[in-house]
């Protein structure tokens, strides 16, 4: 081949790839059109004012194709399949208890993606706005409504490159001051004070006394459930293992946690652990859970299962906490359920 | 930069000029390899900067862990970097052991489309890493084969320009393409397949395959010069032998070799392994690998810069950006000064640059120009060191055994960087940050010295 036919490959090939490279962009930027575009069968969503107190509802992120699509959104409690209200809020994931919200979101940079807290009033009226490392992950409001808590996923902190380490930090919406990453607080494993690079705190969850949390310990390739108190910054192991993303019932004695099924594979069971006794009892969802359950009340757990098929949206599903019935689908097209 | 060096006329070929005259023009397969690493970097640091976002908020799924199998594999990619330099110097064709390398890398980009749990993603990104291992000894021993020794530095910076400007791209690419498309991590993944595609087309196309001629085959300028330099006669006798033998029946021929240590001509482990005998190598795998135990890897420099200069945390995407910058930019004229003063001189320059970022972090000073400095610095270093380590390894091996020799420095470079990663991140926990950066600090003027030391230019050598 002389060089001019060289060159004249490589022109077309640029030409030809060029054209397939944006078809890939066209095609992906219809689908992202498709998806603000209500879908005929999908569930019913209006605009609407969506207030965090008093109603008997349940706040969530409305997954469901539309404009309204990654709103939070609210439907009754006692009517979970019927029209949804949605607010003019964006989230990644959302929580909400007593009037405070904690809305996560992510939003695209020149070179990376630009993710922030923003903690709402009971009206999802912006109070405070805080920067965050990664991408979220998880969010909690204590009972009381005073104090937030949020995980990222924060990449690139290690050996190779696509290594990944969680933040999890704490908000006082009183003071606003900010307890920014767990991995600060004194840490005591097993009895002993423990610190190590590979130190990972994710899945936070309150207490109602305004003091108490739990959250999970990764590190050295295991989990722990660990108490934690803000007021005195520490955190101690409770004596469990294999524990991650806590969440403690209304009445304070269980935690439901999903449970890794097999090491080093993406499988999780939901249990609940008795805090009194230490007994687990695994709940009767038998598909992998990947999500911080929440209680919607001392019985019912809710959490979120990828759509059937599609595993970029989710469902909200709910299931007894005594491992008797069997999973209900609560809300389709959603994620992030927090009852009201 | 490479451009106005290339627009310079060949002046050398007339042989008036002197060493230290006008440089000629870059070779074309530097430019052409290059441009494949450039291009290749796009694809592959596409994929990279959204691979956290797409596995959490894509896929929904909860990456911890993965570090673990990535940081395993870091081992297991210097030994595929091994075998890569030493299969390109037995097959006697390192473009196509290169464009194996470049392939592999490039089909793993559309198996990222179909890969959705954590388990076959691991997979495609270490296939993706085998081919990176694989690919980078045979294409640096191109370089090598394709440059007069006195511009090695001057072409291993143009490379590594390229190849850098080509990791600064690839971001900015990939969120140019979600931006236009919400969750278009499909279109990202499909646009890096088309990108690297063009990579190995490049290579194939313009990188003329060293199995039959590893030089001037396409009349070329500014290679021709190589074989008429009084001091290169040795270099043109290994390589008329090389001819010799890889038009001959594989394996079958035997070649003399002059009065050069006579080795036979088929190159197996054993011949490879016999690089280690001759001192001038043996020292400076011996310097990279002393260096490299005491180099703290850059997810480490990053995070301390963070937590010592009080950085937001939102602002950690942008630091390996800052390192890249400085990198590209002083390249070039890094490997031109160490064609002039020597090596050696540049090398250990670029580690006295890195123990001077080790001494800001450590000193800490409040000042809004510490970021910059690290940074900077931490730039130097690589511009003075990532590519003259190859151009220094090149001088001392013979052509027949480039890849292997070349491999076997990079393998050993990398293996201590990660036994170094593993000994930093212990002490980091046992210790605390700064005493295991004061640990390296300490260890790097150490094993700086021994390097100083060891490479000290023996009368034969220089």
């Amino acid at each position: 081949m002389t060089p001019k036919h060289r060159l004249l490959v490589l022109a077309v090939a640029v030409v030809l790839l060029g054209a397939l490279g944006a078809g890939f962009v066209l095609h992906a930027a219809t689908r992202a059109d498709h998806k603000n575009a209500p879908r005929a069968g999908g569930p019913s969503v209006s605009a609407g004012r969506v207030p965090l107190t008093g109603a008997h509802r349940i706040a969530f992120v409305n997954d469901a194709p539309g404009p309204q699509n990654a709103q939070v959104a609210t439907v009754p409690a006692g009517d979970t399949g019927g029209g949804r209200t949605a607010a003019d809020l964006k989230c990644a994931r959302f929580y909400a208890a007593a009037g405070t919200g904690v809305c996560l979101q992510s939003g695209l940079g020149v070179v990376s993606q630009t993710n922030r807290a923003v903690i709402v009033d009971a009206s999802l009226h912006t109070e405070h706005t805080f920067a965050l490392a990664g991408t979220p992950s998880r969010a909690r409001v204590s009972p009381s409504g005073r104090f937030a808590a949020w995980t990222v996923f924060v990449g690139g902190e290690s050996y190779g490159a696509a290594f990944f380490s969680t933040r999890t930090s704490i908000v006082d919406t009183r003071t606003w001051q900010l307890l920014p990453n767990l991995e600060e607080f004194t840490t005591v494993l097993n009895g002993n004070k423990y610190h190590a690079v590979d130190d990972n705190f994710w899945g936070v969850t309150f207490a109602s006394d305004d003091d108490t949390f739990y959250a999970t310990l990764g590190t050295g390739g295991h989990t722990y459930l660990m108490r934690g108190s803000v007021a005195r910054r520490t955190l101690t192991s409770v004596g469990v293992q294999n524990v991650e993303c806590p969440s403690l019932s209304p009445d304070g004695t269980r935690i439901a946690y999903k449970k890794r099924v097999l090491n080093g594979a993406s499988l999780w069971h939901e249990y609940v652990l008795d805090l009194r006794t230490l007994h687990t009892t695994p709940l009767a969802e038998h598909h992998s859970v990947d999500d911080q359950a929440t209680w919607l009340d001392n019985d019912t757990i809710a959490y979120a299962l990828p759509h059937e098929g599609d595993v970029k949206s989710t469902d909200l599903w709910s299931v007894p906490a005594d491992g008797s019935g069997t999973p209900h689908l609560l809300i389709r097209d959603a994620s992030s359920p927090a009852p009201l | 930069m490479y451009l106005a060096d290339r627009a310079a006329p060949a002046r050398e070929e007339s042989g008036a000029g002197g060493r230290r005259g006008r440089a000629p023009a870059i070779p074309a397969v530097v430019l052409a390899l290059g441009a494949v690493s450039l291009v290749t970097d796009v694809s592959s640091e596409m994929v990279t900067a959204v691979l956290p976002l797409y596995l959490v908020a894509g896929l929904g799924l909860s990456p911890l862990g993965f570090g673990t199998l990535d940081g395993v594999y870091n081992g297991v990619s210097a030994l595929v970097q091994l075998t890569g330099g030493h299969l390109a110097d037995r097959v006697r064709n390192h473009k196509l052991v290169a464009g194996i390398g470049y392939g592999l890398s490039a089909v793993c980009k559309p198996l990222l489309l179909v890969a959705h749990s954590l388990g076959p993603l691991g997979a495609v990104l270490a296939l993706e890493r085998t081919g990176k291992g694989l690919r980078t000894s045979p294409r640096d021993a191109l370089i090598s084969l394709s440059t007069p020794p006195e511009h090695r530095g001057r072409a291993f910076g143009v490379h590594r320009a390229m190849d850098t400007t080509g990791a600064v791209l690839g971001p900015f690419t990939a969120f140019l393409i979600l931006r236009a498309a919400t969750d278009g991590y499909d279109a990202v993944f499909g646009v890096s397949a088309c990108v690297a595609v063009l990579g190995v087309l490049i290579l194939v196309l313009f990188v003329p395959g060293d199995g039959r001629t590893p030089v001037g085959r396409d009349g070329t300028p500014g290679e021709r010069p190589v074989a008429r330099r009084p001091g290169d006669e040795a270099v043109a006798g290994e390589r008329t032998a090389l001819d010799a033998a890889a038009g001959g029946t594989r394996g079958g021929t035997d070649v003399t070799e002059g009065d050069r240590p006579a080795g036979p001509p088929a190159v197996d482990l054993r011949t490879a392994l016999a690089l280690l005998r001759l001192p001038r190598l043996r020292a400076l795998a011996a310097c990279a690998v002393l260096l490299g135990l005491t180099t703290v890897s850059d997810a480490f420099v990053y995070l301390l810069l963070q937590r010592r200069a009080g950085i937001g945390e939102q602002y950690f995407p942008l630091l390996p950006l800052g390192t890249a910058a400085v990198f590209l930019l002083l390249a070039v004229p890094f490997g031109v000064l160490a064609d002039r003063i020597g090596r050696r001189v540049v090398f250990l320059a670029g580690h006295a640059g890195l123990l001077a970022a080790y001494g800001l972090l450590l000193w800490a000073p409040s000042a809004a120009a510490l970021p910059f400095l690290v940074l900077g610095l931490h730039g130097v270093f690589y511009a003075s060191t990532d590519g003259v380590l190859p151009a220094a390894v090149a001088d001392v091996v013979p052509e027949r055994l480039r890849g292997s020799g070349l491999a076997l420095v990079g393998t050993g470079q990398a293996l201590a960087r990660f036994c170094c990663s593993l000994a930093f991140g212990a002490a980091w926990t046992v210790w605390g940050d700064v005493p295991a950066l004061l640990g390296s600090a300490v260890g790097l003027t150490l094993c700086a010295a021994v390097a100083g030391a060891v490479l000290r230019p023996s009368p034969a050598a220089r």
